[in-house]
């Protein structure tokens, strides 16, 4: 048996919806990482349900250049967090609030 | 032959370039040699050209020489084209000629100055700037000339740029001249408009569509551009400045060449000025007054280059009066005799201050035919010849030019005959004062005066300046078997007439009346020296005779300094402490100010915290996509 697309596309959503509220009340700078790929996975989740819908192979391509942004994207974050945890001994987004204009 | 004519041009070109490079390793007096063998060479290839063009018959005198096409623009094609007719040669020969003897005489009279080659290249990129000017083809080239000269005249005259006086006079010049130029500009724009063309034939086979009104208004223009170079009024004060120049720049510049360019572009455009009454009056008027008004401050000079200056403006004044009368050969004839007596006399005049020291004032100068017997002859000859004593060639030409006056505008004679009485005046008070009287030089030391004092004799000059002197002498006596009144078969200068034609006017006056006239010039001339020498040879200080408003021009300095200088630096002051500080410096202040206030507000929306950055961007995308869905529903 198959599912039909909207499942997946609410699954989609559902997941999007996780991320961006976690990303929103979390303090820690991992889970808001994590947060933020559960965001990206929803993202491709969507290309490939729509790729597979529409029959058209751009979607599953433009997947491979997410993952791809998103590998970059940790690794600078990654870096940057470390950075910071070394010489703060914590990493709670909010303390970085001295960086204000 | 003809086709040597580029050469002309060329050779003092050719100096220039190869002074530029190596002037100071040849130094004095290598330098000067170099650059009076390139004029002398450019003088040689003008008489070779002129024998090739007295060859042909009359009528066929024209030749053109393109050289390249220089601006090639759709249907505009300028050419740096050479037109080789009467007119232009007789121009290049005086021109040449002159120009070697005051080169000559420069290898003297520079003899130790520090930038000696520098000198000698200004002056070769002056002659080859004037020959460009007298044969180019075309109104633009033409124009070419016309700066190269009028920018060589300015390094010329600020040349002792150290001195205050002298820096300025030669801003005065290049000013003046940058005025006067605006008409020729536009005279450029307005022929080509109407016509089409720049070049002299073309213009003058569409003389149709130049008549009336723009054919007045063309000369006019080129008259504004001709009464600057050629200092008349009301643009004439810079040539009194002038003379701050090296007394032989003085000579070939402001006396026998550069100066004579506005009467020659007149003679040049004589087919469209023969159809213009009422710009041929303006000319002629302008002429006779500025000689009148320039020979009057002549007569109240006290430094002997200042009076040569002003006999020279009051003699281009009688030029332009030939011009506007029509009479265009009087005119040539009397810019040729006047290039050899004026040449003469401020050669004379800078062996007087090179013997005296650099001294020019003629109340120090007096009983100098003791001492400097060769310069007081030559310059005694150029006195009577442009005093207008017969038979010297002040006399023919300067009669020639009343003659024709006389028979068209009879005012205007009256003007040039008074004029000529104060001409012969002012000359003979000039050497009276110089070469008559006592040894006033020798009290110039108690007065504080730097320079020579009481023990020092003056010298006559050596002989590379005396030869020069001689021959000009010689050419300023016998100038005027060139256009003798009654010999018609010996006219050298009557050649010119076919390149005028039916423009030229032509007095036919009775040979009663050419006596008459004769007799009454020679007659005014007579009393003028007369007066002069009785009033000036034994007596140094004649207030009455020397009133202000005379010494100080007519007060046409502090007119202009009160008209244009004033009230333009006043409006300088404006600008830089009103519009400058508050429009200026207000807007770019404010465009900072705006920046500011603008981060300032703003900053507060950068908190610092990640989750209120990450609602913005939820509540961005949220309100982005109701409004998307709201549009896709409707």
């Amino acid at each position: 048996m198959s599912l039909s697309g909207a499942w997946y596309l609410g699954l989609a959503a559902v997941v999007f919806s996780i991320g961006a509220l976690g990303l929103l009340v979390r303090r820690n700078v991992l889970v808001m990482f994590m947060c933020v790929e559960l965001m990206l996975n929803a993202a491709n989740l969507t290309f490939v349900t729509f790729s597979r819908m529409l029959n058209d192979i751009g979607g599953q391509a433009l997947v491979f250049f997410t993952l791809v942004v998103a590998a970059a994207e940790v690794v600078v974050g990654l870096g940057i967090v470390v950075a910071i945890f070394r010489r703060r001994r914590s990493a709670t987004a909010d303390d970085f609030h001295i960086m204000r204009g | 032959m003809l086709h040597a004519a580029y050469l002309m041009p060329l050779l003092p070109l050719a100096g220039f370039v190869v002074l530029a490079a190596f002037g100071r390793r040849l130094g004095d007096p290598w330098a000067g040699w170099l650059g009076t063998a390139t004029v002398a060479g450019s003088f040689v290839v003008a008489c070779v050209v002129y024998a090739g063009l007295l060859a042909k018959a009359a009528p066929e005198r024209s030749f053109t020489q393109d050289m390249f096409t220089w601006i090639p623009v759709g249907g505009l094609q300028v050419k740096a084209a050479l037109l080789v007719d009467p007119l232009s040669m007789t121009m290049a020969l005086f021109v040449t000629g002159v120009s070697s003897l005051i080169h000559l005489y420069s290898i003297g009279y520079m003899k130790g100055d520090p930038d000696y080659p520098k000198f000698f290249l200004y002056l070769n990129l002056f002659v080859a700037s004037m020959l460009i000017l007298v044969l180019a083809d075309n109104l633009l080239f033409t124009f070419v000339g016309w700066e190269g000269v009028g920018v060589c005249s300015y390094w010329l005259v600020s040349f002792w740029f150290g001195r205050d006086s002298a820096a300025s006079a030669g801003k005065k010049a290049f000013l003046y001249n940058r005025i006067a130029d605006v008409g020729f500009l536009i005279a450029i724009f307005l022929v080509f408009s109407k016509t089409g063309t720049l070049n002299y034939t073309g213009i003058f086979s569409h003389l149709s569509l130049i008549g009336g009104g723009t054919g007045t208004a063309i000369c006019l223009l080129l008259f504004v551009a001709a009464a600057g170079k050629s200092a008349q009024l009301p643009l004439f004060p810079w040539l009194a400045d002038a003379m701050e120049g090296p007394t032989p720049v003085s000579a070939l510049i402001h006396a026998a060449t550069m100066v004579t360019a506005g009467v020659y572009l007149m003679c040049r455009i004589s087919p469209v000025l023969a159809g213009a009454h009422d710009a041929q009056l303006v000319v002629a008027s302008v002429g006779a007054v500025t000689a009148f008004v320039a020979a009057t401050i002549g007569c109240a000079q006290q430094d002997i280059k200042k009076v040569l200056a002003y006999s020279t403006v009051s003699q281009l004044g009688y030029m332009f009066l030939a011009v506007g009368t029509g009479a265009y050969e009087a005119a040539i004839f009397l810019m040729v005799a006047h290039a050899f007596f004026k040449a003469l006399l401020f050669l004379g005049a800078g062996s007087v201050i090179h013997g005296l020291h650099d001294e020019q004032d003629l109340k120090r100068m007096g009983n100098l035919r003791r001492y400097m017997k060769l310069t007081f002859f030559t310059f005694g000859i150029g006195t009577l010849a442009i005093a207008g004593i017969p038979p010297l060639s002040g006399f023919f030409a300067k009669g020639d030019v009343l003659d024709n006056a006389l028979a068209r505008y009879p005012a205007l004679w009256a003007i040039g005959i008074v004029t000529a009485a104060l001409t012969a005046y002012y000359m003979t008070r000039l050497v009276a004062l110089t070469f008559y009287g006592e040894d006033r030089w020798r009290q110039g030391a108690g007065d504080g005066v730097v320079g020579h004092g009481g023990d020092v004799t003056p010298h006559e000059a050596p002989p590379v300046m005396a030869f020069p002197l001689v021959v000009l002498a010689v050419l300023a006596f016998f100038g005027g078997v060139l256009h003798l009144p009654w010999h018609w078969s010996w006219d050298p200068l009557g050649w010119l007439g076919p390149v005028f034609g039916k423009a030229m006017f032509q007095a036919h006056q009775s040979v009663g009346t050419q006596w008459t006239l004769a007799v009454v010039d020679s007659a005014v001339a007579l009393v003028g020296v007369g007066v002069g020498f009785s009033l000036w040879s034994r007596q140094v200080q004649r207030a009455a005779l020397e009133p202000a408003v005379l010494q100080r021009a007519y007060y046409l300095d502090d007119i202009y300094d009160a008209v244009i200088a004033r009230p333009g630096r006043a409006f300088a002051q404006f600008c830089a402490s009103v519009i400058e500080v508050k429009v200026i410096d207000g807007a770019v202040n404010g465009v900072g100010r705006l920046t500011r206030a603008a981060g300032g507000s703003l900053r507060r929306v950068q908190t610092g915290y990640v989750r209120q950055y990450a609602l913005g961007i939820v509540f961005g995308t949220v309100v982005l996509l109701a409004w998307m869905i709201s549009r896709a529903v409707s």
